[in-house]
């Protein structure tokens, strides 16, 4: 079988190997046209599909819906971003969504720092792989499941308020609020934190800390003034996964939030399939996507875009 | 049995009965164009005068309990039509729903009032003979033809079940039992309060200001002018922090009960039942303000693609028994009045329970879910349309 495939492509046609020979000198010469070759498919898909979409959705937010009829009509017009920026409601739903996402962050990173570090350096490796796939396999259930499971936990008569009681304390109420939304957050992303920063430690050469050592620094003075600046980059990495997606999200704040927990996501799905007004979910869309845009700029100047 | 009226009609290719409902459409609607935008009347003569055969699918759009195996597993057995529905959790997402894709996706809704008119006004139902839903002639008389699905004499839809929102409570943590709708405005009651997360929830907070403050002058909680919606919306901004939760689904409500996070609320009859069968210690009621409540009418898509297994649905809804089990399912009033044996052979007394025997003044004494228009009833177009009620509603909530 081996044999008789060799012999095809040894005995084939001569003139078609050598075109193609010339043709792979050709690529390896024109650096540019190998470059768009292997770029122009994914480019036409991100300029199509991610671009165009982020441009129509700019575009309707200048639109606006009859009252009447409920369709979105083409005249131009700043009366939604009017709206977001005069109504109180709006603002305090922006800052909130803004607000819990930054304590998501620091949180995760908080909890993420201590593990990943124990994780990278001082954990044996069986250990570690251990470890690893401890961080990994909430990712392998489902979003919603979680999701549920944490409202069962925080529940009034819930596994919390149980535990506490059993074990001399009073009760707490965070089922359906702020604080439960900050905590299944952190909760959900807390693995998209963990690894970049895990991975940031490993690459700190020993020699490192040798060198800090033999300097006379302590072990805490080596920890605050050689390893976390040489993480940092991981740190802010991760948080830009942490941020971004406790921003986008509404489902988390539909089935865990309270009375005052909206966040942009839902503004902007109510707008949709409740309201009907696509025009005014697009103008509100475009929040995040500054926030996230200037969050961006800030992670690039850390240097967070070579630790990814 | 039932079902064997339907099968009149003859037999034809699924295809050619397409083919053939599209030229039709198409003839027809060239009439419409060389008629130069005529009255909307000639459309009566468009109505089937017979039910074909089932198309296999039928979407639906219906609200949680609408739509329980009990009656859907019979009547895709007896029709062939497959029912896939889609739960909506307000009146808003309806008609969005119903709008979507065009208004292809969905063939039918049980629209409640605040949501038919909307939908007849905007195109996105069209009429149907009542003839073919033999149920009909047996609905009680206010809802055979009611202003809220039957505009010009024409029918969108059948109505279905009637009833009042009401007040659900825990009775271990509720005592002594409420009979006010204050109870749901009492601080007493501090994060444990839960209300719908639906903008025509500003009716309920003006129905009980009617009563306890007449000054404002409220005449019907469907019709505010600036001022008392401004006073509705205080009332409901002051009960926001007392709030644990603004629902979205009745599951949404029952979780809340069930798990001891809420003790008091507004609700449906359909969450009392199911709390009450899983054994929570919950009870409902009708305050002394007096209650708002919903008719809902089973409304045909105006781009419906499967149109014959909407009329078996039609038909089979309006049927005495399906009726009665629905009604003793979700715990509302049907619109048959021939359901009542049925229910008291499901469950003694539930006729009178569920009130399906009551005088027509119990029927007038709910205030029914009404899309709020700038026309204040009495000639004046000084009240707030149901866009303001979204855009306060969203406001109050924050």
């Amino acid at each position: 079988m081996t044999a008789a495939r060799a012999e095809v492509v040894a005995g084939g046609p001569g003139r078609f190997r050598s075109a193609r020979r010339r043709a792979s000198a050709g690529l390896f010469r024109r650096g540019w046209l190998r470059a768009t070759l292997l770029l122009s498919a994914p480019a036409a898909w991100f300029v199509l599909i991610y671009l165009a979409a982020l441009a129509i959705l700019f575009v309707s937010a200048f639109w606006r819906v009859d009252a009447f009829t409920g369709e979105v009509v083409h005249q131009w017009n700043l009366d939604n971003f009017k709206t977001i920026a005069e109504s109180p409601a709006y603002r305090t739903i922006a800052l909130r969504t803004i607000g819990i996402a930054a304590a998501v962050t620091l949180t995760d990173a908080l909890l993420a720092i201590p593990f990943a570090y124990f994780a990278a350096r001082l954990a044996p490796r069986r250990l570690q792989t251990v470890l690893f796939v401890i961080v990994l396999v909430p990712l392998w259930t489902s979003y919603l499941v979680r999701v549920y499971a944490w409202r069962l936990i925080l529940a009034h008569d819930g596994i919390l308020n149980w535990t506490l009681h059993k074990l001399g304390f009073g009760g707490v109420d965070i089922a359906y609020s702020n604080w439960a939304m900050w905590v299944v957050f952190s909760y959900l992303w807390l693995p998209f934190m963990i690894l970049p920063v895990w991975v940031a430690f490993e690459r700190v050469p020993d020699s490192f800390l040798e060198a800090s050592a033999d300097l006379g620094a302590r072990g805490w003075t080596t920890f605050r003034r050689v390893l976390l600046p040489l993480v940092l980059p991981g740190v802010v990495a991760g948080s830009i996964f942490t941020f971004s997606l406790t921003l986008g999200d509404f489902i988390t704040p539909t089935l865990v939030g309270g009375a005052g927990s909206d966040f942009i996501g839902n503004v902007v799905y109510s707008s949709v399939g409740i309201a009907n007004n696509v025009p005014f979910a697009a103008a509100f869309a475009t929040i995040p996507l500054l926030v996230m845009g200037a969050y961006l700029l800030v992670a690039r100047k850390v240097g967070a875009f070579e630790a990814l | 049995m039932r079902n064997s009226r339907n099968r009149g009609a003859p037999p034809a290719h699924p295809a050619l009965a397409r083919l053939t409902v599209g030229l039709v459409t198409l003839a027809m609607t060239a009439v419409v164009a060389c008629g130069g935008g005529g009255s909307g009347g000639s459309t009566t003569s468009s109505l089937p005068t017979s039910v074909g055969r089932g198309e296999g699918q039928l979407n639906l759009i219906a609200w949680e309990g609408y739509t329980e195996p009990q009656w859907v597993k019979p009547f895709e057995q007896q029709t062939g039509c497959n029912v896939s529905a889609k739960y909506a959790g307000s009146s808003d997402e309806m008609v969005t729903l119903m709008r979507q894709g065009g208004g292809t996706q969905y063939d039918m809704v049980s629209a409640s009032g605040d949501a038919s008119l909307r939908l007849i006004k905007g195109g996105d139902v069209q009429p149907v003979n009542v003839a073919l839903v033999p149920g009909w002639k047996d609905f009680i008389p206010q809802l055979q033809s009611p202003p809220h699905n039957t505009v010009d004499g024409k029918h969108y839809g059948v109505s279905l079940q009637w009833g009042p929102n009401t007040l659900l409570y825990n009775t271990r943590d509720v005592t002594p039992a409420p009979d006010s709708w204050a109870t749901i405005y009492d601080p007493q009651f501090k994060g444990r309060i839960t209300v719908p997360d639906n903008p025509i929830q500003i009716a309920d907070a003006a129905l009980y200001l009617s009563k306890t403050r007449p000054e404002l002058g409220i005449r019907d909680p469907y019709e505010l002018t600036q001022d008392q919606l401004t006073a509705a919306i205080d009332l409901l901004k002051s009960q926001r922090p007392l709030i644990k939760k603004y629902w979205a689904l009745a599951s949404d409500e029952i979780d809340l009960f069930k798990n001891g996070d809420a003790v008091v609320g507004a609700s449906w009859p359909y969450q009392t039942i199911t709390l009450q069968d899983s054994g929570a210690p919950v009870k409902d009621l009708i305050p002394r303000e007096g209650a708002t409540g919903w008719a809902d009418t089973w409304m045909l898509s105006a781009h419906a693609r499967h149109p014959n297994c909407a009329y078996k649905w039609m038909q089979w809804i309006s049927t005495p028994r399906v009726q009665a089990e629905q009604a003793i399912s979700f715990g509302e009033t049907p619109a048959n009045t021939k359901a009542c044996p049925y229910m008291d052979r499901i469950q003694a007394g539930a006729c009178t329970k569920y009130h399906a025997n009551a005088p027509a003044s119990y029927f007038a004494s709910i205030r029914f879910w009404r899309t709020p228009t700038r026309d204040c009833g009495n000639g004046s177009q000084d009240c707030t349309d149901y866009t303001t009620w979204q855009q306060r509603w969203t406001e109050m909530k924050g």
